[in-house]
């Protein structure tokens, strides 16, 4: 979900333009780079779909203008229509992030009939059956047929490619695969390490050369392609020296609302231990994006550590993403570990050299599925004497 | 310049369907939304593409800001934003 292909930073002037709403963690797929918290299946107690409607409302009047449905398979909720059409109404610019499982030829009528603008459909591999390897079940005759349907109703498609060593190699494929269906929007979007895909990490991590064959070729197809097609490829942050600007800074344009009713300044803050988010069903969203202690907490760069304090890059970057500082170094207020200039730069560095020589025990993905993880035994960070 | 303008007078300009062009009051101004972001224009720009309705030739969009506004000189700012919004695909020539 980081922008940083976006063309334009657009200073909020401390509105949070964009907001993302994780209607559910429900999902038919196992994706194993899966961005949901481990526990996924423990959160169970979804918003309803009026409590939905009051964000809604509420952050039209803080000012945001993008939206995101998002989840789990958003698809999932009954009320998605519902929430899209009160969305519109109240003059979001609408996005569907989607798997493509369970958008059938009548909902989607449904939702273009109501006004929906956009839907960002992920896809693995241009092999059927790679493409269902990957994400742990039969899914690829069903995109296809979502993807021909969503295109008949017009909408303008962002096809969203989740990148791993298992697919960079498949950039043609995925390419040619938008440009016959008409997509105009292609993102490979490498995977972020956080929750499922950090777990997974060591089977995932492309290497070096992956990345740089692949950019080559996207920059031909790109050239090739002009204005008939925006695709849009952004080097790692593990590869780059330096952080991603996260967010564009802890709760600056950005948030999202967790299925549970948690506001989070980004989709993995909930990594973060220790931090108390605050809950659309208790708090009021202008409350919670101008005063919570949370979302305080990271904001602006009183908080810094060196070597960010004193660095003339801070503006740029922010220290980069506190969830990745936390869950690699212990403490979410530490510098990025991918920026260079970090102390724990070779966290980074050894997970790139690992992905590299590929040494054993070489172990199979953990997929998304319910139980595959217990948190029961873990001690809590700062108690294990890292 | 005008030979080589992405743009004839008798071409219709809209907005490419792609995006949507709306007035947000909150930011007190136009914006242009897309996929993956927003673009806040500002008060000529979206003043110009306010009448690229797909309807009207690039010839009376010129004369309606050129009332609008009531300058002559208009012409020149018009083709070059004119250039870089068909550049970036925000505008496209209706066919
Ligand atoms: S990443 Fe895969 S498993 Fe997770 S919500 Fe998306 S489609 Fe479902
Ligand atoms: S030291 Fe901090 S501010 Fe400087 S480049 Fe690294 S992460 Fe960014």
């Amino acid at each position: 979900m980081v922008k940083a292909g976006s063309e334009l930073r657009v200073d909020g002037g401390g509105r949070p333009l964009w907001l993302v709403l994780e209607l559910t963690y429900k999902c038919p797929l196992k994706c194993p780079w899966c961005s949901n918290p481990l526990d996924f299946a423990e959160i169970t107690d979804e918003l309803t779909t009026e409590e939905w409607k009051k964000v809604l409302r509420e952050a039209r009047e803080l000012g945001t203008i993008q939206l995101g449905f998002s989840g789990g398979e958003p698809m999932v909720r009954k009320d998605l229509e519902e929430l899209v059409a009160e969305a519109v109404k109240l003059g979001f610019y609408t996005n569907l992030i989607t798997s493509g499982m369970g958008l059938t030829k009548e909902r989607l009528s449904e939702l273009k009939r109501i006004g929906l603008q956009q839907i960002q459909l992920s896809f693995q591999h241009s092999d059927p059956q790679i493409n269902d390897a990957m994400v742990g079940a039969p899914s690829f005759d069903a995109k296809m047929s979502a993807a021909e349907e969503i295109k008949a109703q017009g909408f303008p498609v962002v096809l969203n490619v989740p990148i791993s060593r298992y697919n960079i190699e498949d950039a043609d494929g995925l390419i040619a695969l938008a440009e016959k269906m008409g997509f105009e929007y292609v993102e490979f979007a490498n995977v972020q390490y956080y929750n499922w895909a950090l777990l997974n990490r060591a089977e995932l991590l492309p290497t070096r050369e992956q990345l740089e064959t692949a950019e080559a070729r996207i920059i031909q197809h790109r050239e090739r392609l002009g204005k008939d097609m925006t695709i849009y490829f952004v080097v790692p942050d593990y590869f780059d020296g330096r952080p991603k600007a996260c967010m564009n800074g802890w709760g600056t344009i950005h948030f999202t609302i967790a299925p549970d009713g948690k506001a989070l300044p980004c989709q993995e803050a909930r990594v973060i231990e220790g931090l108390e988010f605050p809950n659309v069903r208790d708090h009021a969203l202008e409350w919670i994006w101008k005063h919570s202690p949370t979302f305080m907490k990271y904001r602006g760069n009183s908080w810094m550590k060196e070597p960010c304090v004193s660095c003339d890059e801070k503006e740029t970057d922010f220290g980069g993403c506190r969830c990745q500082a936390f869950l690699l170094t212990g403490d979410a207020a530490n510098t990025d570990p991918a920026c260079s200039k970090s102390k724990h730069f070779h966290i980074i560095q050894s997970a790139i050299a690992a992905a590299e020589t590929r040494q054993p025990p070489r172990m199979p993905l953990v997929m998304r599925t319910k139980g595959a993880v217990s948190h029961k035994l873990k001690e809590p960070v700062g108690t294990s004497g890292i | 310049m005008l030979e080589n303008a992405p743009i004839g007078l008798n071409d219709r300009p809209e907005i490419n369907p792609l995006f949507l062009f709306r007035w947000e009051e909150k930011e007190q101004a136009y914006l242009l939304l897309y996929p993956e972001g927003i673009i806040k224009l500002n008060d000529s720009a979206g003043n110009i593409l306010k009448l690229c309705t797909g309807e009207k030739t690039f010839e009376e969009v010129i004369s309606e800001l050129k009332n609008l506004f009531d300058v002559e000189e208009l012409e020149d700012d018009i083709y070059s934003f004119m250039e870089v919004a068909i550049g970036k695909g925000w505008v496209r020539v209706k066919s």
